[in-house]
């Protein structure tokens, strides 16, 4: 499967298994990226994140924890602060949020897939990774709904399949793959800043 | 790019887009609650909330409500406030507060503190205790303010589930607390009312962020988990007037994802603790 000019922004959702699954996908990421990657990990409430700093030294892009109302950069990794959920906004733009939790869950998939919907619409890539509840099904089905591509680790290969299950029995995706082939899809995103990046 | 990605919006949500803009100014015009300066992601999913809770299909039809039946919009305020809080939420916030604040706050012949944006009364109570606790709850005013007068009620009523109450401990106890938090309140039916001996140092009321002004002189505001909702003009209104009503070297403390970086008035504020978003109004202001 070959990306290219197809997609502005990547969404990415995993739970339990989570780290793992990732620790395959995204030292895959080449530097010089054009769309930006987003990303909701589940972790248990008030435990300090250190995904920036394990990922940072494992990928060859920015990796960030999300900040409230920064301007999203070209081909950088944003992960959503544990306990807020993380919403894409206008501009495009970082936008947390303290509202309830969904699925028992903050950050929520389904809050980043759905809000990543209203700004790229079909040109969103949103893949679902191991996990063990339900949360990002029904955002990945508005990924699918507005014409995005959609792709879910193949479940026999995840450490925990439910989140995968879920959100096959809401849609077909386009993709169901293990995670290298995931990796390597994501070799063939558009590289290079656009010149209107700056806004 | 924004018109490549505009260009990838689906016509429902062009049409989305249209009717939202037209909602929150015909809010504006009809109920003079102002949501024009408010963050649109989270904006959008509320009233998506507030939509299927109306059984409205289209924003139209719910701005049709909304506009023609005057009952409609308290219910649809509720929705776009929202906010959720715990007492001592953040227990190392309030540990800030009383370790490295409080000595200051000592100073004062009298203390004025504002809670803006207590939604439920949460933090405002959280605060009256952390100052009972210090002995400072005699010569404090708590001036606890929201848009949503319905939340101001629940506020000043002080009274929440009492199953929520282990939580609340457990974070006031991580907050340095000198007393147990069951000095506070009275359980009874399943229901905790916290006592009338802070209330009388809390005055609730009604006050927006987005259209108001300075009422106040104070030497404490707290605002935490509500800046993230407004954009950045927004953000800058609200912390310009956190600014005006702070005296010198007032104490200004934030949400733990919130940042002074993209307002214009950062400069007028010092990094107190850093890691609890606590800032300090500059002297020379």
């Amino acid at each position: 499967m070959n990306l290219a000019g197809r997609i502005d922004a990547v969404v990415i959702g995993a739970s339990a298994g989570g780290v793992e699954a990732l620790t395959t996908v995204l030292p895959a990421l080449p530097p010089g990226l054009r769309p930006p990657i987003f990303i909701v990990l589940h972790l248990p409430r008030d435990t300090p994140s250190v995904l920036v700093e394990i990922f940072t030294r494992k990928c060859a892009v920015p990796v960030r924890e999300a900040e409230d109302k920064e301007t999203v950069a070209a081909g950088t990794v944003y992960f959503a602060p544990n306990n807020y959920h993380l919403l894409v906004d206008e501009g495009p733009q970082i936008s947390l949020s303290a509202d309830d939790p969904v699925h028992h869950s903050r950050p929520s998939i389904d809050v980043l897939f759905e809000s990543a919907v209203e700004i790229y619409g079909g040109r969103l890539l949103g893949i679902i990774l191991s996990g063990a509840n339900e949360d990002g099904a029904r955002g990945l089905a508005a990924v699918h709904d507005a014409g995005g591509i959609t792709v879910v680790q193949c479940p026999q290969t995840a450490r925990a399949p439910h989140m995968a299950l879920s959100a096959l029995k809401l849609r077909p995706a386009d993709w169901v793959l293990p995670l290298d082939e995931i990796a390597g899809m994501l070799t063939t995103l558009d590289r290079g800043a656009v010149a209107a990046q700056a806004n | 790019m924004d018109a490549e990605v505009s260009g990838a919006r689906t016509a429902a949500g062009r049409e989305f887009d249209i009717e939202f803009k037209l909602l929150i100014d015909a809010i504006y015009h009809m109920y003079h609650y102002d949501f024009r300066g408010y963050a649109a992601a989270s904006l959008r999913r509320r009233l998506r909330a507030a939509m299927s809770r109306f059984g409205c299909r289209t924003l139209s039809q719910l701005q049709d409500r909304v506009v023609h039946d005057s009952a409609a919009f308290p219910i649809l305020l509720d929705f776009l406030t929202v906010q959720v809080s715990e007492m001592f939420r953040d227990p190392a916030y309030f540990l800030a507060l009383r370790e490295q604040v409080v000595p200051f706050l000592r100073t004062y012949p009298s203390l004025k503190v504002w809670v803006a944006g207590c939604s439920a009364g949460e933090e405002a109570y959280s605060l009256a205790i952390l100052l009972q606790e210090e002995a400072l709850l005699s010569k404090t005013i708590i001036y606890a303010t929201d848009i949503n007068g319905g939340t101001l009620q629940k506020a000043a009523a002080g009274v929440y589930d009492v199953q929520r109450i282990p939580g609340f401990t457990a974070n006031h106890h991580k907050s340095g607390a000198r007393s147990s938090l069951s000095d506070y309140y009275t359980a009874a039916y399943g229901k905790a009312v916290f006592k009338k001996s802070l209330k009388d140092h809390i005055v609730f009321s009604d006050h927006s962020l987005a259209t108001d002004s300075v009422f106040a002189e104070v030497q404490l505001v707290s605002c935490r988990n509500v800046l993230i909702y407004f954009n950045r003009t927004l953000q800058d209104r609200a912390i310009g007037l956190f600014r005006e009503a702070l005296c010198r070297q007032g104490f200004l403390g934030i949400g733990a994802k919130e940042s002074m970086r993209f307002s214009s008035q950062a400069g007028a504020f010092l990094d107190f603790v850093p890691a609890e978003r606590i800032y300090q109004k500059r002297a020379e202001l």
